[in-house]
């Protein structure tokens, strides 16, 4: 094992160019002293508390292996760590700042990278990170086709799957013009989150991928495509399945687990989660029916990752890398693929794991409702940005304000 | 107060308008829908609170259901607007807690009727929970103006003239009242036209309300999108002052009308039979809706899985809250020491500021009171992010005395609010006997203004208390994360629509200021146990 650690070292240390001075990771040996008695602000989305509950436990492990403790800034929104940051770079805080670790993705990563407001490079020299599996799952490194360029680390892996209550849904449907078929037959037993939330605005992007003829022009910017033509067909299948909506397309619920709560309340007959073991770990807190079942796509459903970034003023740097290069540690990536925990998708390739770790993840269950990564089938990639702030602003312009 | 108002919004709102971003506003296809939605939710809900609160004043005060309805309801005021909203959604929801006690035996649902009862365009619910939270509130501040209003005489008065309580009431008790009852009947109009909490959980999404659209843009993860946030913001900050301006011409024609009924000396009796009846079945509404939605939430923490249409959760379980009992000791205590802080500061200020008034004949002015209030009618997301930078320039941020002043700017208008107008309609004359045998002026206020107006004063930092233990936004933003109250986590708990971790906090959020009108209640009734003329009603 240690051989093995300094041979991810040595790997760290070519990664690491010179670039990369006295304050980055390549010295990994003076990151770990450094590092050792920092308490790391890690400001992370705190609305789930089997998450909240899950870095509690990571926070022990630090503190047991590196001597670094992490306390959970709980937030409503990721974008409110986004501002503080801001606020801090407008105030001329260029040290010693407030947030050391955010839980984040796509949008914010865009802003943040744009505003530079992000330490880094340092993901890729992290002793860890030849774990990674970049190549199986590209979306380690692409954040909503933006290059995450080691400004953050991936952490866990999200696919959309979709989850339907066996009990009143045995046969579910597997693309765009099923699900159509099926809600006018059953209106009022789908809905969406409002778009420009994230999991509506995916859902949309779902259907795109499902209706429109040439998918691959979504990886471009939206400018580069002629967009009018590649969305007409999504549109039109909106039109026509809005009248047999939740509610009639009156009222839309606000986010993910709103909708999940319309799932368990029986309002809906089918949702959808941006996390394969949700359903799981839900009935096994007692909080979904276990008759709910998840599945997904013929061809594929849209896949993204989870990272965490660094601020440039983060206070705790030294520690705040502790804690990235920890969450790539395999007994880590184990427990949060475990339904009981958190049911998230490793980051790592299981190939380039040793046989013990590699066993830590045959052994865990997969859960009553969660499908063998098999089953999952293939992972779309998320069109690029552009086309979600594009959809979600045509969205609004449609059906967002009744007349 | 203005001050941190205006550098926020100077620091944060102004650089950000430019044309663009008011073009941008201007393209925004829901702009007229929201705007429309904030100004009648906020007028409907606010004509509706005060008329319940005066009818149920008017109709039942002096009466054994008021002293019941009034220990019934105190509590409720301390409860969240976010929880109220949540409880209350959970009652009327199609799949809510009324349809499942009547399903599936009367109903004969199974499965939730797709019914459009939240959310619905009109905002009739967002209007409900508005009305509901806010006559508690305001029956709060009523109590505490009626003894300075001299209302047991005016009524006795009255009613020897042959006038019904209700005409009685509102001809002779109502006037007098008014003045005192003018500023937080505004403070209510300004919170149910800004409101984002509840406009997120009761009211409609196409479009929102301009409030929650405002929030939604200044969370975009888009840093653009601050532009048209901050003109919004602007735009409702106009829209406020223009409903308060009509508010206030709008007394004129109302009092003339009332001159004309007392000219006409038409005693209307008849009305008590209507009045009375009315008042007590919406005043039970209120206290059921409330404390129903209450209850249900904290069934929701002690529930297992409860699926429709079960009308109570089959497991019972203790694991929220012990999930969430580790971090409570420490939580709890820095949300009371920065309630007491800050709700300190205030009292001192208010208190200072009062005395000074009366012993130096200062009156302040239309526009110092007006600024004084700024901070309740401004949105929070337009300046407490200016504030966050002015506060990091000093390098004063992430510590509880941060937190506390932060909090200090939306305590002290509440505690100015409620405390004021029972203050200066105080009879001097008990201070000129004072003098006349001698009393200095510090003596004639520690030992007669001040436990005269304990009940006042107490009110005053119950509710100030309140504001401070409910407080989101300044305390994540000053306080970085590092400072953590009841509020900051049971809002992030609650982003995720977790209905059981909500109903623990819920229950939380609402035990510390809670206690705090219990003693605001309970406190002047000991003390005054022997003097009849202290007692309230």
């Amino acid at each position: 094992m240690l051989t093995r650690r300094e041979m991810l070292t040595a790997t760290a240390l070519c990664l690491a160019l010179p670039a990369w001075a006295a304050s980055g990771p390549s010295d990994w040996d003076a990151v770990l002293a450094k590092a050792r008695g920092q308490t790391v602000y890690w400001h992370a989305w705190g609305g789930d508390p089997k998450i909240n509950d899950f870095i509690a436990w990571v926070g022990q492990q630090a503190e047991a292996r590196y001597g670094v403790r992490i306390e959970q800034v709980k937030l409503a929104n990721t974008a409110d760590a986004v501002a503080r940051v801001l606020a801090e770079k407008q105030a001329g805080k260029t040290d010693g700042g407030a947030v050391d670790l955010i839980w984040i993705n796509g949008e914010n990563f865009a802003a943040m990278k744009a505003a530079g407001l992000l330490f880094g490079p340092f993901a890729e020299s992290l002793p860890n990170w030849p774990l990674v599996d970049t190549v199986g799952k590209p979306a380690t490194v692409m954040d909503f086709t933006e290059p995450t360029g080691g400004l953050e680390s991936p952490w866990a892996m999200a696919q959309l799957v979709f989850e339907y209550d066996s009990a009143r849904l045995p046969e579910p449907p597997a693309s765009a013009a099923a699900l159509l078929d099926w809600a006018k037959g059953n209106p009022g037993r789908l809905t969406y989150p409002q778009p420009p939330d994230y999991l509506g605005t995916t859902f949309l992007k779902q259907v795109l991928y499902g209706v429109t003829p040439d998918p691959t022009v979504l990886l471009k910017p939206v400018d580069a495509a002629d967009y009018a033509a590649v969305t007409a067909p999504l549109w039109a299948w909106l039109d026509a399945i809005t009248p047999s909506l939740w509610r009639q397309g009156k009222a839309y619920p606000a986010n993910e687990p709103a909708l999940g709560q319309l799932l368990a309340d029986g309002e809906i007959d089918l949702s959808f989660a941006f996390n394969p073991g949700r359903a799981s770990a839900a009935i096994a807190a007692g909080e979904l029916q276990d008759t709910v079942r998840t599945m997904v796509w013929q061809g594929g459903t849209i896949g993204n990752a989870s990272f965490v970034a660094i601020p440039f003023n983060a206070a705790h740097r030294a520690g705040a890398m502790v804690v990235a290069n920890l969450l790539l540690d395999p007994e880590i990536q184990a427990q949060a693929q475990d339904p009981d925990v958190l049911g998230f998708q490793t980051v790592l390739s299981l190939d380039a794991l040793s046989e013990a770790d590699r066993a830590r993840f045959d052994a865990l269950k997969l859960g009553v409702a969660t499908l063998p990564p098999l089953a999952l089938g293939p992972v779309l990639l998320e069109p690029h940005a552009s086309w979600m702030t594009r959809i979600a602003a045509d969205w609004t312009k449609r059906y967002g304000v009744a007349p | 107060m203005a001050g941190p108002v205006i550098a926020g919004l100077a620091g944060n709102v102004l650089p950000l308008i430019g044309t663009d971003a008011i073009g941008r506003l201007l393209a925004w296809p829901g702009l007229g829908g929201a705007v429309r939605l904030s100004v009648v939710t906020g007028v409907v809900s606010t004509l509706c609170a005060v008329a319940i609160s005066l009818a149920i004043v008017a109709a039942l005060q002096g009466g054994r259901r008021f002293g019941l309805l009034m220990h019934a309801l105190s509590p409720l005021l301390a409860l969240p607007h976010a929880a109220a909203a949540l409880g209350l959604a959970f009652l009327i929801a199609p799949s809510g807690w009324i349809v499942r006690l009547l399903s599936p035996w009367a109903t004969g649902w199974a499965t939730p009727p797709d019914l459009l009862i939240l959310n619905d365009p009109g905002g009739i619910a967002l209007t409900l929970g508005l009305v509901v939270k806010e006559v508690p509130f305001l029956l709060l501040m009523l109590l505490a103006a009626l003894p300075q209003a001299d209302a047991t005489r005016r009524m006795m008065l009255t009613q020897s003239l042959g006038y019904g309580r209700v005409s009685g009431w509102l001809l002779a008790v109502l006037p007098a009242v008014w003045p005192q009852l003018r500023l937080p009947v505004y403070a209510v109009l300004g919170y149910a036209m800004t409101s984002v909490d509840m406009g997120v959980i009761l009211g409609p999404s196409l479009p929102p309300p301009l409030s929650v659209q405002v929030a939604a843009w200044m969370m975009h993860p888009d840093l653009s999108w601050r532009g048209p946030a901050a003109a919004a913001a602007l735009l409702q900050l106009g829209l406020v002052l223009v409903v308060l301006g009509i508010a206030r011409l709008a007394e004129r024609p109302l009092a003339r009308v009332g001159r004309h009924w007392a000219e006409s000396g038409l005693r209307r009796q008849g009305l008590d039979r209507i009045a009375t009846p009315l008042a007590t079945a919406t005043a039970l509404a209120v206290v059921v809706l409330v404390a129903g939605g209450m209850l249900g939430m904290v069934l929701w923490s002690v529930a297992g899985l409860w699926p429709f249409p079960d009308a109570l959760p089959a497991p019972l379980t203790l694991a929220t809250w012990t999930r969430a009992a580790p971090s409570l000791t420490a939580t709890a205590t820095a949300t009371l020491a920065i309630a007491i802080l800050s709700t300190g500061a205030a009292l001192a200020l208010c208190l200072g500021c009062l005395e000074a008034e009366t012993r130096f004949g200062l009156a302040p002015g239309t526009a110092a009171m007006g600024l004084l209030y700024l901070p309740l009618i401004v949105p929070q997301t337009a300046f407490v992010p200016g504030l966050q930078v002015m506060v990091l320039a000093v390098g004063a941020a992430d510590t509880v005395p941060a937190v506390a002043a932060a909090h200090l700017v939306f305590v002290l208008p509440y505690v100015f609010l409620s405390l004021a107008p029972p203050w200066r309609a105080w009879d001097r004359r008990i201070a000129v006997v004072a003098a006349a045998l001698g009393a200095s002026e510090a003596r004639t206020f520690w030992h007669l203004r001040l436990p005269m107006l304990l009940r006042p004063v107490l009110t005053a930092a119950a509710v100030g208390m309140a504001v401070s233990v409910g407080q989101y936004l300044p305390t994540l933003l000053i306080g970085g994360g590092r400072i953590t109250t009841l509020t900051s986590e049971a809002v992030a708990l609650a982003s995720g629509g977790n209905r059981r971790i909500i109903g623990a906090y819920a229950v939380l959020q609402m035990l510390l200021p809670a206690a705090g009108f219990l003693l605001a209640l309970a406190v002047p009734t000991l003390a005054f146990r022997h003097r009849r003329g202290m007692r309230a009603a």
